[in-house]
């Protein structure tokens, strides 16, 4: 599969396919190929940037202040989306994208047109593009799915060499263009790659659909009126593998194990389909050539999914369908923190309020005429100011409000005990959440147990994805208190980064057993709880312990003091109590 | 203008365009909730709807939509007028029963309605430009991706369809008209979740899911794909499905005042609603109207069992008593109280 091929079939349709994502850090390969796919775009396509934390005005147009004043009528301008009809959006940093700007490009591709209902009038202007997508994102920042979802080919970029037949290329894309609209895809090539969506865990329907056009694109890049396996391989290689969520279930692999040894050498893909190369191929036609299809379709996802994402998948790391890899804190979380600036609204000046100046104006503008009208009623000739502004214009900046409160579970998961703590932590963090909408405070869980810690669950504020998390915890093992701690440290500064105010509550009785370097014995996980302790102290966070022991002891009150928390025995915790305890402490 | 997905046409899904009917027959049943996956075709169904709506009579004139059949919701210029003359005085005609997008990053003065630029720079005149909520009046309003609306925007829906009326006051602009509409609202849950008291304000709520099996899942694909190659044949070959939804629409509309709701149907909702411990009176009301809005769509003279059983789903499971320490689903938990009043 080469890079090549992908931008072309970007440019042959970019609103249709939705357009590129290209995984990988910035790099020389990488901007060349970026300028290797916007140039094979038709001539005069128009490209936009779409730079991080865009405001609405850039990103969907809105009032022209200066125009409207001197043409006496309410002049618009336009927005990136509106601009970039015709050819391709380019959102370098995609992952940096806050939620709002992806909803309104989301909304924009779904209907082909910015509709937008902005101060002077509703707009509804044609803005069909493709999307290309920089993603950079490292460790567990994604893209925003919304935006992955309809962003059809993905791809990654290490290295690139630009071919150098790029005239003939850019005429085969023109020609492609010209024929796509006749490009049959045969409905059992469709049906395949459905169903293959499905068998890697993709669960919306965009990528099938988006699959589908992928395979019609590519038949007419390679002059064909009918998509053909080849193009249904392409297709699954640049939509469905760099999205699969899980592997198709194993039982499928002892077939393929029979067939292959028996059909050596290998056919080439599409012969099978043409059922005619093949001479050892059975003539119950039809039925054969579906299984064919079916094995092309689902091998050509298999070898195409990146080592790393197998790696993942191997893992289980990501299948936890639905809302598939969504990571720390995912972006609406940590825009939300930081109090991005989220637009303007009327309001008064008063402290701590900021006059969004450019769009008092705007809201000033219109009454220009209105307001020197009545002046010159009231008799007044002195000169007046160049734009009279009154109380009723001034605009506030408004934005996205901080969470309050992060609250990390810290939980010791370990021995017997295990299970009954983890499901009082599991109660209080849900019932914590309950309360959280109306506050916008969030909740993590980290669980120590065996030899090391794991956070389970960044601090969030969608139940949903807490419910999905926390239905499967794991107990039992040693107890790695230091790990847990470090782990609890490393989270909060994140989240403090992120803007909230970590609170920490420990769950445990104090005993640790296993040292940060994942060895047990008691001396030397001790002098680790020690030193965690003492680092995660000196930041200053607000912390507690909850003695979960049936015998409060001195274990658990002697890691209060090491990490200046508040001690509380709760014994016979329930959900209900320890919830209200960690409010209370939270304030 | 992009073509408009036929509703007929969509796949399965049969949960969220019942709900999305019984508002149609029944405005009063209160707005419609539709929270999902991805990719299941949410907005796709919402914005379907407008075309599967009928007629209905508005005040010849009237910037804000006034319907004459409703005294007590007429706008400033239409109430005296109403008041004074006869009935012939208000002038009517048929207008095409709106559904109003409120996009993301809306403003205020777009919403509620703001000067008339135009005239304003032109004659230095002050007029009112009526916004979203004037154009939305007796039919819906719909917002995408509901949990992403600017708070100021929520509180402000919040009042209006509280009071079913909107009010705007500014430097000497003193409007005030009716505002009454179905509030539909989809959006996805990963998102985050929605204000408590929106929440509220939707009658029913429906959950989305991504079909599971194949012939499903290849079929939506399959009539997407057709869809978006040729448009226009394809909203012809589904016309004639589409045209026999609009008139079972119709029809209900005009067969629901004569519904019968015997008492048996109203304990059964009562039972229902005790079983599933739903919150306030709101869920037995809104469960004996969307019931008999299913009885009317299916052309039956009575609300009975079956059409409780299946809309009880819709219209409580939002409204359960909050157990966040349940881990089962809302609607799982609706369905098993379901199970157990029905004895199934």
């Amino acid at each position: 599969m080469s890079l090549a091929r992908a931008a072309a079939l970007f440019a042959i349709d970019p609103a249709g396919l939705g357009g590129l994502l290209v995984r990988g850090r910035a790099s020389p390969a990488r901007e060349a190929f970026i300028a290797f796919a916007l140039g094979l775009l038709p001539d005069g396509a128009p490209v936009r940037r779409v730079p991080v934390s865009i405001s609405d005005d850039r990103l969907l147009g809105g009032l022209d202040l200066a125009g409207t004043l001197q043409a006496g009528r309410p002049v618009l301008t336009r927005g990136v989306l509106a601009e970039a009809d015709g050819g391709a959006l380019v959102l370098p940093m995609a992952e940096r994208q806050a939620p709002e700007t992806i909803a309104r490009i989301a909304a924009a591709m779904d209907v082909g047109a910015v509709v937008a209902a902005r101060e002077a009038a509703d707009v509804f202007q044609p803005a069909r593009f493709g999307v290309l997508a920089l993603d950079e994102s490292i460790e567990d920042e994604h893209v925003h799915p919304a935006l992955t979802d309809r962003v059809g080919l993905h791809v990654a970029c290490e290295e690139f060499d630009s071919p150098a037949e790029t005239d003939r290329l850019r005429d085969a894309v023109a020609a492609a263009r010209a024929r796509l609209a006749l490009v049959a895809v045969p409905d059992n090539l469709l049906s395949e790659l459905v169903i293959a969506a499905e068998a890697f865990g993709l669960d919306s329907a965009r990528p099938a659909l988006l699959a589908v056009r992928v395979a019609r694109a590519n038949a007419a890049l390679d002059g064909r009126s009918e998509a053909v396996a080849d193009d249904a391989k392409i297709a699954a290689a640049l939509v469905l593998a760099p999205r699969a969520l899980r592997l198709p279930p194993a039982e499928q692999a002892p077939e393929e194990e029979q067939q292959t040894p028996s059909e050596e050498p290998q056919p080439p893909p599409d012969a099978g389909d043409q059922n005619t190369a093949d001479a050892s191929a059975q003539p119950e036609g039809e039925e054969r050539s579906l299984d064919d299809m079916r094995e092309v379709v689902l091998d050509a996802v298999r070898a195409a999914i990146p080592q790393d994402l197998l790696a993942k998948i191997a893992e289980g790391l990501l299948n936890r369908r639905a809302g598939g890899p969504q990571g720390k804190g995912a972006n609406g979380a940590r825009s939300r923190q930081r109090g991005r600036p989220a637009g303007a609204r009327a309001g008064e000046l008063r402290s701590g309020a900021r006059l969004a100046l450019l769009d008092t104006l705007r809201a000033a503008a219109p009454w220009q005429a209105v307001r020197r009208k009545e002046r010159a009623l009231r008799g007044r000739t002195d000169d007046a100011p160049p734009i009279l502004v009154r109380q009723e214009d001034f605009r506030i900046r408004v934005h996205k409000p901080r969470a309050l409160v992060a609250t990390i579970f810290v939980v010791d998961a370990s021995g017997s005990a295990a299970l009954h703590r983890l499901a009082e932590a599991k109660g209080a963090v849900l019932a914590l959440l309950a309360q959280c909408y109306v506050r916008r405070d969030e909740v993590g869980l980290i669980a120590f147990r065996g030899t090391a810690a794991e956070l389970l669950l960044a601090p969030t504020r969608s139940l949903t994805r807490v419910r999905r998390q926390l239905a499967q915890l794991p107990g039992g093992g040693g107890t790695p208190l230091a790990s847990g701690i470090a782990l609890a440290r490393e989270t909060a500064v994140q989240t403090a980064k992120k803007g909230a105010r970590p609170v920490l509550v420990f769950l445990t009785d104090g005993a640790a057993n296993v040292g940060l370097n994942g060895m047990g014995g008691r001396a030397g996980a001790d002098a680790d709880v020690e030193r965690a302790s003492k680092t995660l102290k000196a930041l200053g966070f607000s912390s507690m312990v909850v003695d979960t022991s049936a015998r409060p002891g001195p274990q658990a009150r002697k890691l209060a003091e090491r990490l200046g928390a508040r001690y509380m025995p709760l014994p016979l915790a329930d959900a209900a109590r320890l919830a209200n305890a960690v409010r209370a402490h939270a304030g | 203008m992009k073509a408009v997905y036929p509703f007929a046409a969509i796949v399965g899904q049969d949960d969220l365009k019942l709900a999305l009917l019984i508002a149609a027959v029944d405005q009063g049943v209160g707005g419609v909730l539709v929270f999902g996956d991805r990719g299941t075709g949410k907005s796709t169904a919402v914005r379907a709807l407008a075309d599967l709506l009928p007629k209905r009579p508005v005040v010849e004139g009237c910037a804000f939509n006034c319907a004459p059949k409703n005294p007590a919701g007429l706008c400033g210029r239409c109430a005296p007028a109403a008041k004074t003359a006869r009935s012939a005085a208000l002038k009517t005609r048929q207008a095409p029963m709106p559904v109003v997008d409120l996009p993301l990053g809306a403003t205020e003065d777009r919403v509620v309605g703001a000067l008339d630029i135009e005239r304003a720079l032109t004659t230095g005149e002050k007029a009112f430009e009526p916004g979203l909520l004037a154009r939305a009046h007796g039919g819906f309003l719909y917002i995408d991706e509901v949990n992403l609306l600017e708070d100021h925007l929520v509180d402000l829906l919040l009042d209006v369809t509280a009071s079913g009326l909107n009010v705007v006051e500014r430097e000497g602009l003193s409007v005030r008209h009716p505002a009454r509409f179905v509030l539909v609202g989809s959006g996805n849950p990963e998102e985050g979740e929605l204000r408590p008291q929106l929440l509220d304000r939707f009658g029913l709520s429906v959950d989305v899911k991504t079909p599971t099996d194949a012939p499903t899942r290849i079929e939506v694909v399959r009539r997407r794909d057709a869809f978006d190659r040729d448009a226009d044949e394809f909203t012809q070959r589904w016309s004639r499905e589409n045209m026999k939804i609009r008139k079972r629409v119709a029809a209900a509309r005009d067969a629901i005042a004569s519904v019968d709701t015997p008492p048996a149907a109203i304990e059964r909702a009562v039972e229902i609603c005790m079983a599933v411990g739903s919150d306030g009176l709101r869920g037995e009301l809104t469960l004996i109207r969307a019931a008999r809005a299913a009885a009317a769509l299916e052309g039956d003279e009575a609300v009975a069992d079956k059409h409780l059983r299946k809309v009880a789903p819709f219209a409580l499971r939002h409204r359960l008593r909050r157990n966040v320490l349940d881990e089962v689903d809302s609607g799982v938990r609706v369905e098993r109280a379901l199970a157990g009043v029905f004895g199934a």
